[in-house]
């Protein structure tokens, strides 16, 4: 099976997932959800590591790499921080 | 570094995958949710460490600067903003995530083009990865503008609009076919610019109180970003991880657009309604209408005697950053053994959930935070309903009255308590333009003024009076 059709399957049942784990989660959670959504979607963090370290990468893809590695960082760090923040105010001990 | 193998990496990207599956099913619960997106931080922990190591990342100096820059920001970001201003914060995060897909995708081509690995396969996927994320970004951009006052919150509508958008995305995706058969740079560069001004023409129509359907479709644009990036690198981490996001977004704009009996469709190209004009005298105004204006003191009396308070949240407790003294005001309402609950609408504010971030950042306990369907029973028996800067999802009209813009909208039966008032600053109605008949009940009133002021007002009138 060509590679591109792998990836196609995993897509494809990865949206299953999807789909009913997000069903699952409880509506006061939604913002919470949204940010932690946003955080781990700064994984293409990934992706903007594999561009910008590349063995003789040009230096406009380097350049470029970089700035993806910057912004997908703040999202990392800003999405799960923010979120830990939120969830916390969400677990605090009851009276 | 130490290098570890194609295979190795393979296994810690299926390990990274699995938390972030675990983290989201956290969420089911706000016990276990912070447990979740502790689990989330493990998962990219490692994704991005089974990156650094493995033997496709040669130099670390552009990116060592690029996590320490971006992380720096991130982290003053995440600690200094405040509750209130967590869509505006949603949507920025957004952007980044589309810039950086595109950012990815362009580098991506850059590094192919060098090493001679182009294919028309390869440059399709950098296409939608590129399309997408450049819609993400600035439709973000234009959400952020309007959730921050910079731009207008109105629908802004022109004539030829959907000509317009149509024509912009059969020309971008005209262009994507012809630089994946071609390589052409020029069509490159033109498909990327157009795309970010679809994003732009896509989102500047959609009113403020759509922003939650907005911001969780931007959300899931982001995912499918992430996913498309995942096909380009052939990295199924970043397959499997957008679309996880991007089915979260999708499956929240439902819900929201379920909440407001409206289809995905009308609310993208619909442009609902204008905002009224804002009266001179609120309260001349009412007079006129012919709705009861009350002082603080009446509803006080109400109130502090009452076996059941059921207070509803609206985007106007969000603007006056009302709900600390909400906590106080349920407190001193508690203690003289009243029993306050808190009624969310799906829709209530700017994005999903977002009241209930609010209302748990004044400690106010999520059991006494009740979901509408949940609630709507509840009204009957409560003494009274307060509504605090909420409009739309407390109109009896959408219950009843066919010819309502709104009819057929899920509301909160809030005029069924034996006494509603409601807090409120004008006589103006909410963003559908429509009639609140709320307000025109017998057994309601209108407390005129900012609810924060208002709601201090009564936790001062309660301390003040002796039980």
């Amino acid at each position: 099976m060509p590679e591109t059709l792998v990836a196609l399957y995993i897509f494809v049942l990865s949206c299953f997932i999807g789909y009913w784990v997000i069903w699952g989660v409880t509506p006061s959670l939604h913002t919470p959800l949204i940010a932690l959504t946003n955080a781990i979607s700064g994984i293409v963090i990934v992706g903007a590591l594999l561009v910008t370290g590349l063995e003789g990468v040009g230096t406009t893809a380097e350049i470029i790499g970089f700035f993806a590695v910057l912004l997908a960082s703040i999202n990392v760090f800003g999405g799960f921080l923010v979120t830990n923040r939120m969830l916390a105010m969400f677990n605090k001990k009851k009276k | 570094m130490m290098e570890i193998s194609v295979n190795a990496q393979a296994i810690a990207y299926l390990v990274s995958a699995i938390l972030f599956i675990l983290a989201l099913k956290g969420l089911t619960h706000p016990a276990s949710a912070q447990r979740g997106n502790y689990l989330a931080m493990a998962g990219m922990v490692i994704a991005i460490v089974a990156t650094l190591m493995g033997s496709e990342v040669r130099s670390y100096g552009f990116i060592l600067a690029g996590v320490a820059v971006g992380g720096v920001i991130g982290t003053v970001i995440a600690m200094r903003i405040q509750m209130t201003a967590m869509p505006q914060l949603v949507a920025a995060l957004h952007s980044f995530v589309g810039m950086a897909a595109v950012l990815v995708a362009i580098g991506t081509f850059l590094n192919k083009q060098a090493d001679g690995l182009l294919n028309s396969v390869l440059m399709g996927e950098l296409s939608a990865g590129i399309i997408i994320g450049a819609i993400t970004f600035s439709g973000s951009v234009i959400a952020f503008g309007k959730l921050q006052g910079m731009i207008s919150g109105r629908p802004v509508k022109f004539k030829g609009q959907h000509l317009l958008n149509a024509l912009l995305a059969i020309a971008t995706i005209g262009f994507a076919v012809h630089f994946a058969l071609t390589e052409s740079t020029v069509s490159l560069t033109i498909m990327t610019l157009l795309a970010f001004t679809l994003g732009f023409t896509l989102i500047i129509p959609i009113g403020g109180a759509d922003m939650p359907v907005i911001v969780s479709m931007l959300n899931s644009y982001s995912g499918w970003a992430a996913a498309a990036t995942g096909f380009t690198l052939q990295n199924n981490l970043l397959i499997i991880v957008g679309a996880l996001v991007g089915f979260s977004g999708a499956i929240l704009s439902l819900i929201m657009c379920r909440a407001m009996n409206r289809s995905i469709f009308n609310v993208v190209f619909g442009g609902f309604g204008t905002a009224g004009v804002e009266g001179d005298s609120a309260a001349d105004d009412a007079m006129q209408k012919g709705v009861k204006s009350a002082a603080i003191e009446d509803a006080i009396y109400w109130m502090e005697d009452a076996n059941k308070v059921i207070i509803i949240p609206g985007y106007g407790m969000a603007v006056a950053q009302a709900q600390h003294s909400m906590k106080e005001l349920m407190e001193q309402l508690e203690a003289r053994g009243v029993e306050v609950k808190f009624a969310i609408h799906p829709v209530a504010g700017r994005m999903p959930g977002h009241m209930n971030v609010l209302l748990a950042e004044a400690d106010i306990p999520y059991e006494n935070v009740v979901e509408m369907d949940e609630i709507n029973p509840e009204f009957a028996t409560a003494d009274v309903a307060l509504v605090v800067g909420a409009n739309d999802v407390v109109n009896p009209a959408a219950k009843d009255d066919p010819t309502s813009p709104i009819y057929g909208m899920p509301v909160l039966d809030a005029g069924k308590a034996h006494h509603v008032f409601v807090i409120k600053r004008s006589m103006r109605p909410g963003y559908s333009g429509v009639e609140n008949r709320l307000y025109y009940q017998d057994n309601t009133s209108l407390i005129f003024g900012d609810a924060k002021d208002v709601s201090e007002g009564m936790v001062n009138q309660l301390k003040g009076s002796a039980h």
